[in-house]
Parts: structure tokens; C-alpha cells; sequence
């Protein structure tokens, strides 16, 4: 019985909320490493995109609440995130028309595409703090949780509960649909074979008769996808901080590093990697030890390995030891 | 007037030329060789040729039509196909996935091809959905060819195609070669063994310092005791 009890609090401490961070990071690495992959740049305004994505999001979900529209015990947001997409899109599409393309012309090296890259972030962080202002945005409607801690134990009878978020069913299940839909894109479509063929070697993709301009477009609109669906996502999932999406960089960074950068399935699994090493890092052990020990143990302190407030370290110290032992991370990244 | 023929091509990369009034042609069917020192020019004169080099005179014509001006890929369009020295196949894909990027300008059904291929090099077949970078230096370059062959070319340029082989798959490479010619279809290629090439050559060029030094059929530079002491190693 205690050590059930340990599983399920670790289930509903670690498991589930790291299972869901790391889908939400993964999507976001996944933007990162096909932009990456294809124009051969580290995209700094990714996040300050997925802060756009989820801006157009959350006004188009306010519109259909007051329209009185509702998904039932899912968020409303879901209905809305096709617009958000939509735009944001056209955002991207914009910035490679008239900021991109103008540096791929003249053959710019992938330092000054970065650079690029960070002013576009600035632009877009304004932007959006202009639009919708800086203050936290709550969004998320429908039911709170599918089963609460309370229905668990009561059910069980177990002394621990655990908690099943509407949001982290949500993440999950719409990240595994994403990522899915990606893999079978880059795999099975001509369209997505001839962006693989342009990342391993853009002068053969060329000699092949594949047109670049058409690749780097198709990039930037599952960019955004990828972008939008991760931002709102996390937005749902943690209320909606313009200002979050620039310290998320670096963890989505991470992953994509971790996993092998221009690598989707290395993306898809820095981002777990950082997700839970982010939270079982950060977690305060003292009950779980005193349930496997059988009470024999009794901590004194929190037997917490890291203050969460030092979360954000955790990304940045794996990034350090990648890059210093495996520069080319798991999946030994580069291409498609 | 040859079936594909780039005339007095003068141009380098930079300021200064690298090909001196240098001309190179081919006929249907048939296999021609460049052939020369280090730093000759031939792959230089073979980018000419397929227009990744700007030119500052001369001209490509190719098929009855001037295509000096048209950019490589609209070269291929045309009928061309380009087998680079190195870097020529997508190594993170499988060999399938390099065929079908070969064909990736046809709109029609290119499954016959596919076979066609196949069967030239059934290697190939046997790996197809192995990741070509993953295959052996011969193997590699049957699939660079394989994947050049895609698109029905008219022509084929390879250059250097037995860079890096063994001598034993360099004779099997040299015997694909000579299949792909019988169907009709042109070949040019620049050379490092200058004497097996010239050995298959329907017509040879030497070239020294970007200018043609001697032309003629294979044969006859294999005779030309000139050639051999200065190119052949006597």
C-alpha cells in the first residue's frame, strides 16, 4: 500500500506534469529544429512566435465565449487555435518575404540570420505586449480536471491522490497528434521528402530540380503550426505570460540541442529529456522517501535537490554538458 | 555540330580564367573523357558545361538549342543530368528516397525508371531502404548515378565517378557506364584513371591549364606517344 501510494504521488508530481511540459517543449523544439534543419539558422524569435500564435488564440477564444461557443469540458481554445495558426501563418510568411529573403539572397551566414532572428523576436515581443498588454491572460475554460485528487482517493481508497488536469489530457494527446502528423509529413509527402532532401544537401535538392523558395515556405508554415499549437498549449496549461515565452527559449533550446538540432525525432525527445530532469530535480522528496522507507526514515528538510526557482538552470547546466561532451547531441542532429 | 558541346569557353571563378578558349563535346550514345593533370581544369570545364560556371566567351549548346544562359536546374529540366564528384547523394535518406528526389521534377509515373535502375544496379534494390549514407563508396556512387538517371536524361555528367573506389568496383563502375551509353543515352566524364577511361572513351580530351592539348577518339591518345609519356605514366 505505501509504495502504491509512492508510485501515485510520484505519477501526479513528476510524471504527469513532466510528461506534459515535455510535450509542450518538444513541439516547440520541434519548430526550432525544422527551421534550423532548412534555413540553417537558431530561430530566437520562436518563442516570441508562440506568444503570438497564442495571442491571436486567446482573442479568438474570447470572441466565442461571448458568442456564448464552448467545447464542453475542453477548453474553447481548441476551437480557436486553427485562426490563431492561421495568422500567425502569415506573420512568418511576412517575415521571411520581407526580413528573411532580403539575407538568403545575399548567401548570409547562419550568425547573421540569428541575429536577425533576435531583433524579429524584439519586434514580435512588442507586438504582442502592445496588442494584448503584459499582464497574465487566464483562458482555459471548460472543466478543470477529468478526475480531481479528491475522486481518486475516494475511489481507491489510497492515501495519495492524483490528478488528472483537462489541460494535461489535452497536451498530451494534441502533441502526440502533432508530432504524428509531422513525422508522416516528412516521411511520406513528396513536399515533406523534398524539405529532407534540401536539409541533408541543399545543392543536390537543387541539381533534383526541388525549389527552395517553396521548401523554406513550407518550413515557416509548419513552423507556425508548431508554434502556435505549443504556445497555446503552455498558455492553457500555465495562464498566458508574454513575458514567460523569452525564458522558454532557453529550455526549447535545450531540447532541440540535447536531441541533435536539425533532428525532429532529437527534438521530440531533448524535449522529455528536459522536461524531466527539469522536475525531478526540482521535486521535494521527503514524502516519497518516508512511504518507500515505511515511515522508518523521516527527512528533516524538504529533500529537495534544487529551489524550483532554479528550474531554469536545470536547461541551461544539461545545454553546458551536451555541448561540451556530445556537441551533436543524442540523435547526432544536422539534417531532417 | 555534337549533340551536346560547350564551344570556346573561356571563364573562371573569380578574376582570373581557369578555362582558356577550351571546347568539349559529345554525341548520343557515346562516351566521352576528360582527362589531365591536377589542377587541368577538367571538373572546372565540366561545371562550364552544365553551367555552374559564369562564362565570359563561348557557348552551350545542347540539343540543336543555346543554353548558355539557363541556370543549372533548368539545364536538368532540359534533359541534363549531373553527377557531382562528392557530396552527391542525400545521406540521411534511403536509397528509394534518393531515386524518387532524382525524379522529383517528372509528373508522370517514374516506376518503370525506378526498375530500370534497379535492374542496372541491383545493389541497389537489395538496400533500398537503407539511409545512402550508409552504403559503401561504390555503392554510393551507383546511387548518385541511379539518382541522376531519374529524370531520362539525354545526357549524363559525372565527374570523377570512381574518386575513392577500389580498382575492382572502378571496372564494375567503368561496365555500368558503358550500359547506360548502349541505351543511347550521351555520357562525360572527367577522369582521374586516365587509362581505363580513355580505354572506354568513344572520344578523349586532354586538357592542360583550362585549354584543350590534344582530342580524338580514345584509341588514338592511347597510341599518341606524346600522350602516354606526359598523361599515361609511358
Amino acid at each position: 500500500m505505501e509504495f502504491i501510494n509512492a508510485l501515485v504521488l510520484l505519477t501526479n508530481y513528476i510524471i504527469l506534469p513532466a510528461a506534459t511540459y515535455g510535450s509542450q517543449l518538444a513541439l516547440g523544439a520541434l519548430g526550432v529544429t525544422l527551421v534550423y534543419g532548412v534555413l540553417r539558422f537558431s530561430n530566437f524569435a520562436h518563442g516570441e512566435t508562440m506568444s503570438f500564435g497564442t495571442m491571436i488564440t486567446i482573442m479568438v477564444t474570447w470572441q466565442l465565449q461571448s458568442a456564448g461557443v464552448s467545447l464542453g469540458i475542453f477548453p474553447t481554445a481548441l476551437l480557436a487555435l486553427p485562426v490563431g495558426i492561421f495568422v500567425t501563418v502569415l506573420l512568418l510568411l511576412a517575415c521571411d518575404k520581407w526580413v528573411y529573403r532580403f539575407h538568403r539572397q545575399n548567401n548570409a551566414s547562419g550568425v547573421i540570420l540569428l541575429i536577425v532572428s533576435i531583433g524579429l523576436m524584439f519586434v514580435i515581443g512588442g507586438l504582442v505586449r502592445f496588442i494584448i498588454g503584459p499582464q497574465d491572460q487566464i483562458f482555459a475554460d471548460g472543466s478543470r480536471f477529468i478526475f480531481s485528487a479528491r475522486d481518486f482517493k475516494k475511489a481507491t481508497g489510497l492515501d495519495e491522490g492524483l490528478a488528472l488536469r483537462t489541460t494535461q489530457l489535452v497536451t498530451i494527446f494534441t502533441a502526440a497528434i502533432v508530432v504524428t502528423a509531422v513525422f508522416w509529413f516528412l516521411n511520406k509527402t513528396r513536399t515533406g521528402k523534398s524539405m529532407r532532401a534540401y536539409s541533408d544537401n541543399e545543392n543536390l535538392a537543387l541539381l533534383s530540380g526541388i525549389d527552395p523558395d517553396r521548401v523554406v515556405k513550407v518550413a515557416w508554415i509548419l513552423t507556425a503550426v508548431l508554434a502556435t499549437i505549443a504556445g497555446t498549449l503552455y498558455g492553457l496549461d500555465k495562464s498566458y505570460k508574454p513575458f514567460a515565452f523569452m525564458q522558454l527559449l532557453l529550455p526549447i533550446f535545450a531540447s532541440a540541442i540535447v536531441g541533435g538540432v536539425g533532428n525532429p525525432l532529437g527534438a521530440i525527445a531533448g524535449g522529455f529529456v528536459i522536461a524531466f530532469s527539469e522536475i525531478t530535480i526540482t521535486f521535494a522528496y521527503k514524502k516519497f522517501i518516508s512511504y518507500v522507507t515505511f515511515d522508518a526514515v523521516q527527512p528533516e528538510g524538504l529533500v529537495q535537490l534544487l529551489s524550483t526557482d532554479y528550474k531554469i538552470a536545470v536547461s541551461f547546466i544539461i545545454l553546458v554538458i551536451v555541448l561540451v561532451i556530445k556537441p551533436t547531441g543524442l540523435f547526432s542532429g544536422k539534417t531532417l | 555540330m555534337s549533340f551536346l558541346i560547350g564551344e570556346n569557353m573561356t571563364g573562371g571563378y573569380g578574376s582570373a580564367d581557369i578555362l582558356h578558349d577550351c571546347t568539349i563535346g559529345v554525341e548520343q550514345g557515346e562516351i566521352a573523357v576528360i582527362v589531365g593533370p591536377n589542377g587541368a581544369g577538367k571538373s572546372t570545364a565540366m561545371k562550364a558545361v552544365f553551367g555552374m560556371l559564369p562564362l565570359r566567351k563561348g557557348r552551350v549548346m545542347f540539343d540543336g538549342e543555346d543554353v548558355t544562359a539557363l541556370k543549372p536546374e533548368e539545364r536538368v529540366v532540359k534533359g541534363m543530368g549531373f553527377v557531382p564528384q562528392t557530396h552527391n547523394v542525400f545521406t540521411s535518406m534511403s536509397v528509394e528516397e534518393n531515386l524518387e528526389m532524382g525524379a522529383f521534377i517528372r509528373t508522370d509515373d517514374f516506376r518503370d525508371t525506378m526498375t530500370l535502375v534497379y535492374d542496372l544496379f541491383p545493389i541497389l534494390k537489395e538496400k533500398r531502404n537503407q539511409p545512402a549514407g550508409e552504403l559503401s563508396g561504390g555503392q554510393r556512387q551507383q546511387v548518385a548515378v541511379g539518382r541522376a538517371l531519374m529524370t531520362k536524361p539525354k545526357v549524363l555528367m559525372l565527374d570523377e565517378p570512381t574518386a575513392g573506389v577500389s580498382p575492382i568496383v572502378m571496372d564494375e563502375l567503368f561496365d555500368k557506364i558503358i550500359e547506360i551509353a548502349r541505351t543511347g543515352i550521351a555520357i562525360l566524364m572527367v577522369e582521374q584513371n586516365a587509362k581505363q577511361a580513355l580505354n572506354i572513351a568513344d572520344k578523349g580530351y586532354v586538357l592542360v591549364q583550362g585549354a584543350n592539348r590534344f582530342t580524338d577518339t580514345g584509341e588514338a591518345l592511347m597510341a599518341n606517344a606524346e600522350v602516354r609519356k606526359a598523361f599515361l605514366g609511358g
